[in-house]
């Protein structure tokens, strides 16, 4: 809570601090993600390697685009960083968080991490990606996040089933939906805090687990330490970290960030023509299909000849059936080999032999999921700047 | 000099994070290196804007060809949606600041 002479005080102080560190402090270098005005800082945050900074306050932070050549698991100290608001839980003691279960429930609990940690524990593999990832590459452009394609990650998360949570608890009867809060808050007060809402079912799936563990370690803080929520197959603004409280209500949640924010076109394939107004809206939900070249940037130069080409694919968890790749524009496509099965909702990787002769050649693949869908060859546009998974080109120089 | 010290001991916090999971978390971010850039009611932008969020979320946004409209939106977002608290006499302020520097 503020008023107005704490806020300016606030602001003059930011002032301060930003003129006292007029140079880049931990700034390490710059890029350029292939839009206009992508510049951008490479930054160093405590548990975190080199990331490209999109906002510092809130922290924002893309991961650069070469790790997810490195394997199928993203790296913790690479995994992307997404904040809504600015009041971080900086300062949280672990032995004295207390997840806090509330509302139509026979049984309220209030469960610190002890009590979480000795509950039977379950692992799942599951990418996580930010509503935006991608939005840079929108046309027209759009207001938000300016992300180029490292908004997202994939790793080994360990908790306990939010059922089990739930079953503890006790669902009352004419239960419609769960919502989650977490730890990290407003500024002012005057902002809608950062809550977000599911289905009661889709709660009581199995799936959606509350998690601590992180590819075998504790969830980096700018992930959600000590406790945050996994919503396989969904976009990242369901997977509220820092949560420390459940509610089960029995209605349909009306706060902003999921009345207003994170909202799609309610048209069959969630687009509509650029630069319009969508006629009505739903919450945005699943992932949409991708695949993406890892092994070579765009604008390589590439030698002549036998190569190999890698990369990932995923989807909203019905899983990836095939990955094609094309070097000649998309005139032809031939299937490559997919990697090692981590699960539906985990990035699967592929990869492919090829002969590239000399020239300007297109680089091109497309995924197709287990459900039959796939990549669209021209991007589908939303005015939020969610939801792409077009076909995605890597333009070399073979020599 | 002083930034390198701060450095080492922000290094030096993360990785006892990693190591500890009982011990309270100071997590420490770098200092903020997003400045606004100078331009016309600067001091009104700083005032307003720096409470909820840094310069980057200015900078960062694309190029509009329709700055001014842009612009506008995004004030009348962070005033009806967020809540800023921001004057009506200010806000053409900002709007023109906003579209002559971004």
């Amino acid at each position: 809570m503020f008023d107005r002479r704490d806020l300016l005080k606030r602001a003059g102080l930011a002032t301060l601090a930003a003129t006292l560190n007029s140079t880049r402090a931990l700034a390490l270098d710059t890029v350029t993600l292939p839009f206009a005005n992508g510049e951008r800082p490479l930054v160093k945050y405590p548990q975190k390697r080199a990331m490209i900074g999109l906002t510092s306050r809130p922290p924002q932070l893309e991961t650069p685009f070469a790790i997810f050549n490195d394997g199928p698991i993203t790296p913790n100290n690479a995994f992307f960083v997404r904040y809504h608001l600015s009041d971080l839980p900086y300062n949280l003691d672990p032995d004295k968080f207390t997840l806090e279960v509330k509302g139509k429930v026979d049984k309220p609990l209030k469960l610190s991490l002890k009590d979480i940690r000795k509950m039977k524990a379950t692992e799942i593999v599951a990418v996580n990606q930010c509503s935006g990832n991608s939005r840079g590459f929108f046309e027209p452009r759009v207001a938000g996040g300016q992300l180029a394609n490292g908004a997202m990650g994939n790793a080994r998360w360990r908790g306990v089933p939010l059922k089990a949570v739930l079953e503890m608890a006790g669902v009352q009867s004419g239960a419609k939906q769960v919502t989650f809060n977490g730890m990290d808050g407003p500024v002012s007060d005057k902002t809608p805090d950062f809550v977000k809402a599911l289905d009661i079912d889709h709660a009581r799936d199995g799936e959606v687990m509350l998690a601590y563990g992180m590819n075998g370690e504790d969830l980096p803080f700018l992930n959600g330490f000590p406790l945050r929520l996994i919503v396989p197959g969904y976009y990242g603004t369901y997977w509220v970290k820092h949560l420390n409280e459940i509610t089960v209500i029995d209605n349909v949640y009306e706060g902003f960030w999921m009345k207003s924010a994170y909202r799609i076109p309610d048209t069959p394939d969630n687009a509509i023509e650029p630069g319009t107004t969508p006629k009505a809206t739903i919450p945005i939900n699943r992932f949409t299909i991708r695949s993406f070249i890892t092994s070579v940037p765009d604008g390589a130069k590439l030698k002549a000849g036998a190569t190999t080409l890698r990369g990932i694919a995923f989807d909203g968890g019905k899983g990836i059936k095939e990955v094609q790749v094309s070097t000649d524009g998309g005139k032809t496509w031939t299937s490559a080999k997919l990697g090692k099965d981590l699960g539906k909702y985990s990035f699967r990787e592929w990869k492919l032999p090829v002969k590239l002769a000399a020239g300007s050649v297109e680089l091109k693949v497309r995924a197709t999921g287990n459900g039959g869908e796939t990549q669209p060859d021209t991007p589908r546009w939303n005015p939020a700047g969610y939801l792409r998974n077009v076909v995605e080109t890597v333009r070399v120089t073979v020599a | 000099m002083q930034r390198t010290v701060l450095l080492a001991i922000t290094l030096a916090l993360a990785t006892g994070l990693g190591a500890v999971t009982a011990a309270p978390v100071n997590y420490q971010l770098p200092d903020e290196v997003a400045a606004f850039k100078p331009g016309p009611n600067l001091e009104v932008v700083q005032g307003n804007c720096s409470a909820c969020h840094s310069a980057d979320y200015i900078k960062t946004q694309p190029p509009m060809k329709d700055k001014k409209g842009f612009w506008q939106a995004e004030v009348t977002k962070m005033i009806k949606v967020y809540g800023a608290p921001i004057d009506d006499a200010d806000v053409g302020k900002i709007v023109d600041y906003l579209a002559a520097t971004y």
